[in-house]
């Protein structure tokens, strides 16, 4: 096993007397693009999980680690400064912004020219701005979503949305991207065009860290999965030795066992 | 921009009626200072303290005028510097708060501004404020007009430079969604910060100039009122218009002047007006212009 990348130790999280989080362990190892998804059910602490590793929200004990280095109350911008960025499940974009326009503007880290330069329109941030909207392209293409690049998002549908959010994260050019729910309200079709390219992702070097309800995708992209069940781990290995595992069925227990895609 | 060139030559059709004159010249700086209101706007933030930087601006310029015998040239870009750093230092405190509570904050800074000058012994002169500034121009009008009208002309172009770059868009992008933006890697503390202190430069500015063209400042020259009335030329103009807050500020003084002799009524019409244009206009004016185009097109 190769080094983690990513790596939380006994992270808690206490809101008043509700522990949403509980002496969570996670690693994600580098460099080969690694999925791992963290599942559970509807108030299991996953997202609060997400917000700490993201620097979101401060955890009350623990310790976060990217490349080894502790982020654990670091300020968002600056963790995605170290390569690690967050999606949003409601990607708020720009109604009158292009996809390209986005992905250009999410680019934020990666230009040279200072903002007066910037301001003034000289020419090194005329140079980013040729730079940049190349880079923005690539993304795109990654994204399959070239064919939509000038169209404006108002006019995209969901499951466009749901990537162009995720290519506005690897604009950022992450090592690690975390993704919020990435399915959610998507069709069979658009879930399993968005698994493909999350894929396509991974393969290019891409840590990513996923939490989803949609089982079925779970279950096909993951590498690693881990179960929370109110704050606390229950369980953490491949989809196969999840899907047999007695204390997740005993937590997922009283659902439909399609949920668990058993 | 059609505004900035019949500004321009307009002079030379008025002759010399100072009246008009100063009506205008009393938009072209009043227009400066909202432009700043706008700005702010623009990272999500109702910026109800406006008048206390037109404040400090006039001050430093007063003081650096009456107290150092500074050049006034000097002391112009000098008191907007001034009003720009104390913007970004006390921005860097308040912009961490939003909506109304950022709103009700600003306005206690106007307050809190207004006090100190009032307070500020000899240097400020107390309610007698600073007067008998000398004018950079003499006795002519033309300079005075002309030197609001660059101002203007400056502060439009600043605005307009900071809106349509990659700046202004992640201003946008903070107004929208400040977690979002932040995600990608922007500083919004900073952005916040730049944005406030550019606002703050533009009162500043405006207040430098109103202290020269009526040669005198006092405590009660800017005060929470006009704060408001920043706010609502930008309303009235637009604030998706980077010319949003000079139309919106055109508009009223000019309609102000027309009425001068409903003096006493001049808040309720202005509440009146307020409340119209925020029901039949909600983008403000400049929206009216954008729809004509859109049907035309
Ligand atoms: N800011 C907060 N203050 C207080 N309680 C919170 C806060 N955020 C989350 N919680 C609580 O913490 C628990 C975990 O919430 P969290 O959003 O992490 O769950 P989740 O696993 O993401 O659920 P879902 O699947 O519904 O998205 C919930 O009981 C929630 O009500
Ligand atoms: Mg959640």
């Amino acid at each position: 096993m190769s080094a983690p990348i990513l790596e939380a130790r006994h992270v808690t999280k206490r809101f008043g007397g509700l522990m949403a989080n509980e002496d969570i362990n996670l690693t994600l190892t580098a460099p080969v693009g690694q999925v791992v998804s963290v599942i559970g059910p509807n108030g299991a602490g996953k997202s609060t999980l997400f917000k700490m590793l993201a620097g979101y929200l401060k955890p009350s004990s623990g310790q976060i680690l990217l490349h080894g280095q502790t982020i654990t109350g670091m300020s968002p911008h600056r963790i995605a400064r170290l390569g690690l960025v967050r999606t949003f499940q409601e990607t708020t974009v720009f109604p009158d912004l292009t996809a390209m326009e986005h992905v250009s503007l999410a680019h934020q880290l990666h230009r040279e020219a200072h903002d007066l330069e910037v301001i003034f329109g000289l020419p090194r941030a005329r140079g980013d701005e040729i730079r940049l909207s190349e880079s923005a392209r690539e993304i795109l293409e990654l994204m399959e979503l070239g064919a939509v690049a000038d169209t404006e998002a108002r006019h995209l549908p969901q499951g466009l949305l749901r990537l162009l959010g995720m290519a506005m994260g690897l604009a950022a050019r992450p090592q690690v991207l975390l993704l919020d729910e990435p399915y959610a309200g998507l069709n069979p079709d658009e879930t399993t065009r968005a698994v493909n390219i999350t894929r396509k992702v991974a393969a290019s070097g891409v840590s990513i860290l996923l939490v989803e309800h949609d089982m079925k995708a779970v279950m096909a992209i993951s590498d690693r999965i881990h179960v929370l069940y109110f704050g606390k781990k229950i369980a953490e290995g491949t989809p196969e030795e999840i899907r047999l595992d007695p204390a997740v069925i005993e937590a997922y227990l009283g659902k439909e066992d399609e949920e668990l895609g058993l | 921009m059609t505004i900035l060139a019949v500004l321009l030559l307009l002079p030379a059709v008025l002759g010399d009626s100072r009246y008009l004159f100063s009506v205008l010249m009393n938009c072209m700086g009043l227009s400066l200072i909202a432009l700043g209101v706008w700005l702010t706007f623009t990272i999500g933030r109702t910026n109800i303290c406006q008048a206390g930087f037109a404040l400090i601006g006039g001050y430093a310029t007063a003081i650096f005028l009456a107290h150092y015998h500074m050049n006034f040239w000097l002391a112009l870009p000098l008191s907007a510097l001034v009003a720009a750093s104390a913007g970004a230092v006390i921005g860097s405190f308040i912009l961490k708060l939003r909506g109304i509570y950022f709103s009700m904050l600003t306005i206690s800074l106007t307050e809190a501004i207004r006090l100190a000058f009032l307070n500020g012994g000899d240097f400020t002169q107390g309610s007698r404020g600073i007067t008998d500034l000398p004018q950079p121009f003499g006795d002519s009008v033309f300079g005075l007009y002309y030197l609001a009208l660059a101002l203007l002309g400056f502060g439009l172009l600043l605005t307009w430079r900071i809106h349509y770059s990659r700046v202004g868009r992640i201003f946008r992008a903070m107004r929208l969604n400040e977690d979002l933006a932040e995600s990608f890697g922007t500083h919004v503390w900073r952005y916040r910060v730049i944005a406030f202190s550019v606002a703050c430069g533009l009162g500043g500015l405006g207040g430098s100039y109103f202290a020269v063209f009526t040669q005198s400042i006092y405590p009660q020259s800017f005060s929470v009122e006009h704060s408001i009335y920043y706010m609502l030329f930008c309303f009235l103009g637009g604030l998706e218009f980077v010319s949003g807050g000079i139309v919106g500020a055109f508009v009223l003084t000019i309609l102000f002047e027309l009425l001068s002799q409903f003096q006493q009524y001049q808040t309720l019409i202005y509440g009146g007006l307020m409340i119209a244009v925020i029901l039949l206009l909600p983008n403000g004016l400049m929206a009216m212009t954008l729809r004509r185009k859109e049907v035309r097109a």
